[in-house]
């Protein structure tokens, strides 16, 4: 008894250390892809200076921001301004708990895993908000209410695209999700879903078309305006990890999670394929934000009210009817 | 008792202090951004106490639905109108202190006999089921009225936003 208890225990830890690790690591492949990829879009060669085309360049801006001083304003509320960039890192980490990187690679498959997953995630306009609040400046006010006001909006169309799918599954639990597409990917079944959810997804993450609470152009950085040093890298990480999430619950709900042609690697086929799909989205992503104009927030707003929501509930009541009928 | 007993009493002690010490941040608080944050830790720790109940589900559904809705929405209310450093209520004195502490005294008293009384059904063990047609069926079945009052609830927020967003002199939007 006493072993397993140990165990079981050890197994936690590394889970949260490795949970955590991957978060940086994908934040700075990220990071890299994003600088690399939009340099290219924009026809400039990028990050170059730092080891072979910039690759370490992450590595370094990492140090840098760790040694830079942290400013808090002087009209600042200093302990949720300190609070904020920790509350938006929590329930981005949290979802990776559930997510299932391969058959077994999972650090506990939950019954609940999908409500888990947005429960949890739901707290990150929380802490947008805090920061922009506590922040004391118009540009970061501004940034976080725009951020709330998207976040919540594109939730809804957002919650019942999904809805759709777990209709057909009839089960919350994320590998059980991936054994309902055993035969057919559920992006063929669900396309107009998969869309929907796609597109809300750029307004959850907070990235163009949708950056609006952000939108350098008028708000300065918005909602992260007055932070420097790390509190400003853990709302960075905190974004591609709020990505990684978004993509990867896009993966196991459209994509058929680790499903594809079997690989002679043993367990580690599933999570090769696991990790193709989702980075594949992300750079959809990356390469969307890259080639569209910013939509203004009047467009934005009209868009999700008007047609998204709409066709997410025609969606949805055909589902159930077809669901009922078969 | 083994060392997962241990942590699990340790995280119910954790979650009562939680929902305690939120509770008091949400009336207790001079700024109003301040007892809205202490409002959710108090909802989140009322969350964690569902999950102690054998309900996880009921845990989730409440840091989505007041967490993370709800309160976003009160804060966001808040955020059109306050800066950090204003400073709203000026505390209870007076006559008006003892009033105060007479109805949480007898509130208290009351559910105390109420809580002395009543006997306690063990919470539904966790059951694992999961499906959407168990849950359709518990909510729209079994725990019909609660749901239905939940509803009304919502709508007379949606009312409350309406009149609020009236139009003062004119009457209409």
């Amino acid at each position: 008894m006493e072993t397993a208890v140990s165990h079981e225990l050890v197994r936690m830890v590394i889970a949260a250390v490795l949970v955590i690790a991957f978060v940086f690591l994908n934040a700075m492949i990220m990071g890299y892809l994003e600088r690399k990829i939009s340099a290219h879009i924009q026809r400039r060669p990028g990050l170059m200076e730092v080891g072979p085309h910039g690759i370490l360049q992450l590595l370094i801006d990492g140090l840098k921001l760790i040694g830079k001083q942290l400013i808090v304003p002087k009209d600042a509320d200093k302990p949720l301004f300190r609070l904020a960039p920790l509350l938006s890192f929590t329930p981005v980490v949290l979802p990776l708990i559930v997510i299932p990187f391969g058959p077994k690679l999972q650090v506990r498959d939950l019954d609940i895993g999908l409500v888990f997953i947005l429960a949890v995630s739901s707290l990150n306009v929380m802490a947008i908000l805090i920061a922009g609040w506590s922040s004391n400046n118009k540009y970061s006010l501004f940034g976080a209410m725009r951020s709330v006001a998207q976040n919540i909006s594109y939730e809804i169309p957002m919650l019942l695209s999904l809805l759709a799918v777990v209709m057909i599954t009839n089960t919350f639990s994320m590998q059980g999700i991936i054994a309902a597409q055993n035969k057919i990917w559920f992006f063929i079944v669900q396309p107009v879903a998969f869309l929907i959810y796609l597109t809300a997804s750029f307004a959850e993450t907070n990235r163009a078309p949708f950056d609006l609470p952000e939108a350098e152009s008028e708000l300065t950085a918005g909602y992260h305006t007055e932070y420097s040093g790390m509190g400003f890298s853990l709302f960075m990480l905190a974004e591609y990890a709020n990505m990684f999430v978004v993509c990867s619950i896009a993966t196991v709900l459209f994509l058929g999670g680790w499903r594809g042609i079997p690989l002679p690697l043993g367990d580690y086929g599933p999570a090769i394929w696991f990790f193709l799909k989702v980075y594949g989205l992300m750079l959809f992503m990356i390469w969307v934000r890259w080639t569209y104009p910013r939509t203004r927030f009047d467009q934005l707003m009209n868009f999700c009210w008007k047609y998204m929501i709409p066709f997410a509930l025609v969606n949805l009541l055909v589902t159930a009817v077809v669901v009922k009928l078969i | 008792m083994n060392l997962y007993q241990y942590i699990a009493e340790a995280l119910f002690f954790a979650f009562i202090l939680l929902t305690f010490s939120g509770g008091l941040l949400a009336v207790r608080s001079r700024i109003l951004m301040h007892a809205v944050l202490g409002l959710a830790v108090s909802l989140l720790g009322v969350a964690g106490l569902y999950y102690f109940l054998g309900s996880p589900f009921l845990a989730m559904m409440q840091i989505l639905i007041y967490v993370g809705a709800v309160c976003i929405m009160i804060v966001f209310g808040i955020m059109v109108g306050y800066t950090p450093t204003e400073v709203v209520s000026r505390g209870i004195k007076g006559k008006n202190l003892v009033l105060a502490l007479g109805a949480c005294i007898s509130t208290f008293l009351l559910l105390l006999v109420a809580l002395n009384r009543a006997t306690w059904i063990p919470a539904a063990v966790h059951r694992g089921d999961f499906s959407l047609a168990y849950l359709g069926k518990s909510l729209l079945y079994q725990y019909c009225l609660a749901f239905e009052l939940i509803s009304v609830v919502l709508l007379t927020a949606i009312i409350g936003a309406i009149i609020l967003a009236q139009d003062k002199e004119g009457g209409h939007f």
